[in-house]
């Protein structure tokens, strides 16, 4: 066993103090801050481009820091500490020319582990290559998860998954989680991000968020227009500039003063229901990362 | 459905040797609206996507869509060329589609610049992000206003910004009159449909509004804070960091009503792939 060291944030198996990156003039992470500790299952999410996958690949030694921080299990990010991380990439990375069973013993050499067999139905004997795409990403979890990892990324773990397979999924993640493995996810989806313990949300190369997705929304609001022309509806407040999205038979407009949706359609002359409903986690987000800019200036996010 | 504008397909079957890919599939697709196709890898989505837009003849039942020219198709990979820029791609995409260069341009100049795209129209497709070249594809499939577009998963492993771009076209699509078939992996996604197919394996698992789908969930849900063991495990699944679990037999009023919660419409549809699970149908 491997306690924390000493000279870092006690106990945290990742950890980023104010770390920065420049790639030239461009400044990909500027001053992130993250933890994740044991047992914890933290979501990062960020639009393309925020710098998560910099971040990331900081984290894991693969790049250096321009100022700042990053440490695994306490240490300098290095070969031998990244045997205790499990990393489950989108593509998965496993070879599709091999078994299972034989990419189970390729990553077993590398680890020096002996993995409990691969169960039945996960089929080991046939090539990964030829398995379901749903059987290849449980493939490679079993193959993450086999040299019991104290610290576990995954890159959109569930894409491509239907919703009971997503669930099982989320239960193996939860159970690595519950016996101490700490989780960082990213995702760009907003129903993995609800399985997460605590969000960060990175804009332009910052932190612009963090919590759980409820302290996200916070009191935030939209207001729900919902009309039987709601195809005239959408053109009419599309022309008015205000920002809306379509919602199964109903339109809505995120942050928008419910009186200034009215006269629109008033003036449009068309009938509807107008009312305020929560803001959803996405449409919080969209307006953190577009107001991006303002935060890092100082202006804040709250109101 | 409404008689006039049915696009769509009825009773579709498509087989390969033993395998059904598409299984007794129904789906109408209204003019002006949104219809979700829903599920994961494997689920007949793409299937059943290739056959609306007349890529693959089915082996039985019927498909009823406009002529080439007035449909729209945005298959799950590509759907560009890479060593094209961007302008390039929607004036080659207006020419294969008998349009005017005068109205494509106007029309593709409005759509890039909605989309959060007009600072990219002089760069290769091929060097543009993920989101980027999806939104390009969109764009190229709907420049032509068609009467019928079928998008194949738009949105997957595009960032929420790519997102909200591709769905404001996708309204914009809805809103002039089009008839959209979208497929998905996302239930948050399905929720902004107007009517959604639920697929698995082929088959057709749930079908409706949104709230018609939860509204036919037959049982309750509970949730619970631990996993519970024993025969209730078959009928549990984790949510939100904690447990939900199905009880066929309750109606209303029994059970502990503390720990009940009203179904969405991802219960709904977990409720209905795990029934299929229980009743042994070959996952």
């Amino acid at each position: 066993m491997t306690g924390p060291q000493p000279g870092s944030g006690a106990g945290a198996l990742a950890e980023a103090i104010a770390a920065t990156r420049r790639f030239g003039h461009f400044t990909a992470v500027r001053g992130v801050s993250l933890r994740v500790g044991p047992g914890e299952i933290v979501g990062l999410l960020g639009a393309n481009g925020a710098g998560k996958t910099t971040l990331i690949r900081m984290l894991l030694g693969l790049i250096g820091t321009s100022s700042g921080h990053v440490a695994l299990f306490g240490e300098p990010p290095s070969r031998a500490v990244r045997t205790r991380l499990g990393y489950v990439p989108q593509g998965l990375g496993l070879y599709d020319d091999l078994t299972g069973a034989e990419n189970m013993s390729f990553t077993d050499a590398a680890f020096r582990t002996h993995s409990p067999a691969l169960p039945g139905q996960l089929r080991p004997r046939e090539l990964v290559g030829s398995l379901p795409l749903g059987l290849q990403r449980r493939v490679a979890f079993a193959q993450a998860l086999a040299h019991r990892p104290e610290l576990l990324i995954l890159d959109e773990p569930t894409s491509g998954v239907d919703p009971l397979g997503r669930a099982r999924l989320w239960e193996t993640i939860g159970e690595a989680a519950a016996q101490g493995t700490g989780v960082l996810v990213t995702t760009h989806y907003m129903e993995e991000a609800g399985e997460c313990d605590r969000l960060v949300i990175m804009a332009d190369g910052s932190v612009v968020a963090e919590g759980t997705a409820r302290e996200i929304i916070g009191s935030r609001l939209a207001v729900v227009v919902e009309s039987a022309a709601w195809a005239e509806a959408f053109s009419a407040m599309e022309s008015a500039g205000l920002g809306v999205a379509l919602a199964g038979r109903g339109l809505r407009v995120p942050g928008a003063d419910p009186a200034a949706v009215r006269r629109v359609l008033d003036e449009a002359g068309l009938s509807a229901t107008v009312r305020e409903a929560p803001a959803t986690l996405e449409e919080r987000f969209f307006e953190l990362v577009s107001q991006g800019a303002a935060v890092e200036a100082g202006a804040g996010g709250s109101r | 459905m409404s008689g006039e504008s049915a696009w769509g397909a009825a009773d579709l079957g498509v087989r390969h040797g033993a395998t059904m890919f598409l299984d007794g599939v129904t789906l109408p697709a209204p003019a002006g609206q949104v219809t979700g196709v829903v599920g994961g890898d494997g689920s007949g989505k793409t299937t059943l996507a290739r056959c609306l837009a007349g890529a693959l003849a089915p082996d039985s039942g019927e498909v009823r869509r406009p002529p080439k020219a007035r449909a729209g198709y945005l298959p799950a990979s590509s759907g560009i060329y890479p060593d094209l820029t961007v302008t390039e791609n929607l004036d080659f995409r207006a020419t294969g589609y008998g349009m005017s260069r005068q109205a494509a341009r106007e029309r593709a100049a409005e759509y890039l610049d909605r989309a959060g795209l007009a600072p990219a129209a002089g760069r290769l497709a091929g060097q543009l992000s993920g989101g980027m070249r999806r939104k390009l594809a969109v764009i190229a499939a709907m420049l032509h206003r068609p009467e019928l577009l079928i998008l194949d998963e738009p949105t997957t492993g595009v960032d929420p910004v790519s997102r909200s771009g591709l769905w404001w076209l996708i309204a914009r699509a809805a809103a002039e009159g089009c008839a959209i078939v979208l497929a998905t992996s996302y239930l948050d996604e399905a929720e902004r449909c107007a009517s959604v197919l639920v697929l698995d394996a082929g088959v057709p698992l749930a079908t409706g509004t949104p709230q018609e789908i939860v509204a036919a969930m037959p049982g309750a849900m509970y949730e619970v804070p631990a996993r519970p063991d024993g025969d209730l495990a078959a009928r549990t699944w984790r949510r939100g960091g904690r447990w939900r679990i199905w009880d066929p037999e309750a109606g209303p009023g029994a059970g502990p009503d503390s720990q009940r919660l009203l179904p969405d419409l991802a219960d709904a549809v977990t409720v209905a792939a795990l029934r299929r699970e229980l009743a042994g149908a070959p996952s």
